[in-house]
């Protein structure tokens, strides 16, 4: 049996640990609540954009756009939203292990697929296997604005607009609540059909739908990788509070039986000792 | 005078939302005036300044480019980014303008010149609105 300052270093180490994880679940959870008021904020802007969207490509069926059309598949570009730290439970792994399973199956070559990715986790995830990362961005703040990740959005967009790529996945997390995520794929281009639940306006275009669709698309295409990204990034705070919670739990029911081991084995030296100090007596008689 | 409702609207919230009695910009084609009762129409905007005018009051807004949605009702401005004059960070646009002048005039490096030219053109944007507020 291990020694008692064997235990007891054991115990205050554990006790420790504890309160770390136990300050990093409630930077977690506020962070959470931030990441949730961003998204929040960002619905407004989405679906004005999906309306317009939708009204004008549904409306007319001679409105015709490169990002509208479905063109053959040389090239599939993937983006994929990571996080830049780890201690968030399964959010990287799950989500790297679906698109690392699904790059296996669907190409052969490394030349058919281009991987884009955000996070730092992601980016050594894909270089250690010597994948084909195209572009990376890492050091994206918890709160990120649109500012912060307009280059790598406006730059994935152009992959498909000049045909480096000819389709664009995206993985993220989606954040359905506090204690379950979900990895989701999603076609971002070419965009398929896109439906708004309002009821679409007919509109006058200034100058024409064609010079309208070519600013729009863009920046909705945009907007959806912002989207996907403020989803990921509730999402990643939401799973580190949990695993965080868990390890506070586990340290505390470490902490309560090794304080148990700790008791029996002070129990048992102050017994030998009684015993020690009674036989010795026994023996002076 | 009829007013209008007017909202401008970027992926980081919606930016300010009030009842005007008419709204100029400057779209791709030119200059655009939208009083109430206007048709629906969408027109896509050139980096420049929103004004909202209200009497004798006129607000400014800058916005970086984006489109105007007008659908009967009300008018809403879709854009990447957008400020109210007395919001913007003078010292940051002064510094962005700086950054883009010299990646401008320093053409070996690889850079992207419409970028940094758009980015200039956003700079100066911003300065001449918190400018006009003054």
């Amino acid at each position: 049996m291990a020694s008692l300052r064997d235990i007891d270093a054991r115990i205050k180490s554990t006790k420790k640990t504890s309160q770390i994880t136990k300050a990093m679940q409630m930077v977690s959870a506020s962070k959470l609540n931030r990441a949730e008021t961003n998204a929040k904020a960002f619905v407004p802007y989405m679906e004005k954009i999906q309306e317009v969207v939708s009204s004008i490509a549904n409306g007319s069926k001679d409105a015709s756009h490169p990002m509208l059309v479905s063109r053959p598949v040389k090239r599939t570009g993937y983006v994929v939203i990571t996080s830049d730290r780890g201690l968030a439970g399964p959010y990287n792994s799950s989500v790297l292990r679906k698109v690392y399973q699904t790059i296996s199956e669907r190409h052969k070559s490394p030349d058919e697929y281009g991987i884009i990715v955000l996070g730092r986790m992601g980016s050594e995830f894909f270089r250690m296997r010597g994948m084909n990362v195209i572009q990376e961005l890492t050091g994206i703040s918890d709160q990120p604005t649109f500012d912060d990740i307009k280059g790598i959005t406006s730059s994935t967009v152009k992959l498909f607009a000049d045909e480096t790529v000819d389709e664009i996945y995206m993985y993220y997390n989606h954040f359905i609540s506090a204690i379950s995520q979900e990895v989701t794929e999603k076609k971002l281009l070419p965009l398929g059909s896109v439906d708004s639940d309002k009821a679409s306006t007919l509109y006058e275009f200034e100058p024409n739908q064609e010079e309208i669709l070519k600013v729009l698309l863009p920046q909705y295409a945009e907007s959806l990788i912002y989207g996907a990204l403020l989803d990921g990034k509730a999402s990643e705070h939401a799973s580190r509070m949990t695993a965080m919670k868990s390890a506070t739990d586990n340290a505390s029911e470490l902490i309560g039986s090794l304080t148990l081991t700790y008791n029996r084995a002070r129990q048992a030296a102050i017994t030998q000792e009684i015993t020690e100090i009674v036989g010795g007596a026994a023996a002076l008689e | 005078m009829r007013t209008i409702k007017v909202s401008v609207v970027t992926p980081g919230g919606p930016v300010l939302e009030e009842e005007v009695e008419m709204v100029s910009t400057k779209a791709k084609t030119g200059e655009l005036g939208i009083l109430a009762g206007h048709i629906p129409m969408v027109a896509p905007l050139d980096i420049g300044a929103v004004r909202l005018k209200t009497g004798n009051n006129t607000e400014w807004v800058a916005v970086s480019g984006g489109f105007v949605e007008v659908n009967g009702q009300e008018v809403t401005i879709l854009a990447q980014s957008a400020e109210r004059a007395e919001n913007i960070d003078i010292a940051r646009a002064k510094q962005a303008k700086a950054r883009a002048e010299k990646r401008l005039a320093d053409r070996q490096a690889a850079i992207d010149a419409h970028r940094a030219e758009m980015a200039l053109k956003r700079a100066l944007n911003r300065l001449d609105i918190a400018e006009q507020q003054h």
